[in-house]
């Protein structure tokens, strides 16, 4: 499955990016092939709904969790009508989360 | 002849020059008060409301029997305010501008237009005041289509003032930008002018002739007066501090009440502004 990571720069070795809607990239992992794909936000200075643009934008991607620090409560609604997981409060760099969720250590609460 | 009275720093002095302002003219006058986020002059005016009309906004429905999920109407809102994954169209009607857009371009008509209460108006007097104020509902973020549907309410027959919301967006520039002059108001601190020089780029590019009164003038530095005379911008009336002018705002007491001098000051800023741009 494809999971999104909201990152400050377009490669693994990147800090996560604390924000959802106004994240500098979105990093797209697949879990099967070890893939990624790394998405300049267009969302970044948009005057209002960042957050229900990106939501939008990681659906269309058919991603099915989100992992990032805070996620908005319009975005947050738009996630969950995708049917989207959220894991929020993540924290270092990007690899070390794909790393964590490898090993079956990232989860909800 | 309109007069809008507006600042961009808030707490300079508008709720209490549009009140002196129009208390000192007395008749013929009314009084409308479009800080609809926090309207202040009825604390001052104590009118009698008579009537109360509320404002509706057009936001869009979605009928899901017709959607297509097709992402249309997301794509040409300008204001985000759509949603569309693929078994629901989510949309936040807080964001809306009522454009229309959606329900244009959508390809199976699913989208139709339904009105929002976003706020009220009312209207009442006091004396031969009338008085005419906004109220935005808590929780919406748009003051600009309650000012628009105030306006409505200027009776070319009498003297308009207008008491403008703080800051220099939409609301504020609706407020002023039909007014025949503005009267800024702002303080001598730093804070004071650099938002007066915000407030005076609005003004010049909407070309609305306009002059300072200087509020709590004994306070802070002289950097407003040097910027003024600098610019050649009148300086209308110089308001010093004063406790007791303080302790009458915190009993709702008109500045004109507890100093009466001033009743005369604001009638001939009056009359000088209505022979000069009336």
């Amino acid at each position: 499955m494809k999971i999104c990571i909201t990152s400050s720069g377009d490669n693994l070795e990147s800090q996560i990016d604390p924000r959802f809607g106004r994240c500098a990239y979105f990093i797209i992992w697949d879990d099967e092939t070890n893939a990624f794909e790394a998405i300049a936000n267009p969302n970044i200075d948009v005057g209002s709904g960042a957050g229900i643009q990106s939501a939008q934008l990681v659906i269309e991607k058919k991603v099915s969790m989100v992992i990032t620090g805070e996620v908005g409560p319009k975005a947050e609604k738009v996630l969950k009508e995708g049917r989207l997981q959220i894991i929020t409060e993540a924290k270092g760099l990007v690899k070390d989360i794909v790393e964590k969720y490898g090993m079956g250590k990232v989860y909800s609460e | 002849m309109i007069i809008a009275i507006a600042s961009c720093k808030g707490g300079t002095g508008k709720t209490t020059l549009a009140v002196s302002l129009a208390l000192s003219i007395g008749k013929n006058i009314q009084l409308i008060d479009s800080d609809v986020e926090e309207p202040n002059d009825h604390i001052f005016i104590k009118p009698q409301i008579n009537k109360k009309e509320n404002v509706l906004i057009k936001v869009p429905k979605v009928d899901l029997n017709k959607c297509t999920f097709c992402g249309k109407c997301s794509s040409v809102c300008a204001f985000n305010a759509i949603a569309v994954t693929p078994c629901s169209v989510n949309i936040f009607p807080e964001l809306c501008h009522s454009c229309g857009a959606c329900e244009y371009f959508c390809p199976t008509k699913a989208i139709s237009e339904v009105d929002q209460v976003i706020g009220v108006i009312e209207i009442g007097a006091k004396e031969e005041i009338d008085f005419i104020q906004g109220k935005l509902d808590v929780g919406q973020a748009m003051p600009t289509p309650i000012v628009k549907a105030l306006k409505k309410y200027i009776d070319q027959s009498k003297h308009t003032i207008i008491d403008a919301p703080p800051g220099s967006s939409c609301a504020m520039v609706n407020s002023v930008n039909d007014a025949d002059y503005c009267i800024l108001v702002t303080e001598p601190t730093p804070f004071g002018l650099n938002d007066l020089i915000i407030a005076i780029e609005v003004l010049r590019k909407l070309k609305i002739p306009f002059g300072v009164v200087i509020n709590r003038s004994d306070i802070g530095d002289n950097k407003v007066e040097e910027y003024c005379q600098n610019q050649e911008i009148e300086i209308l009336m110089m308001i010093p501090f004063s406790r007791r002018i303080a302790e009458g705002y915190s009993r709702g007491e008109p500045l004109i009440e507890s100093f009466l001098e001033y009743r005369e000051k604001f009638k001939n800023l009056f009359m000088m502004l209505k022979d000069r741009y009336g």
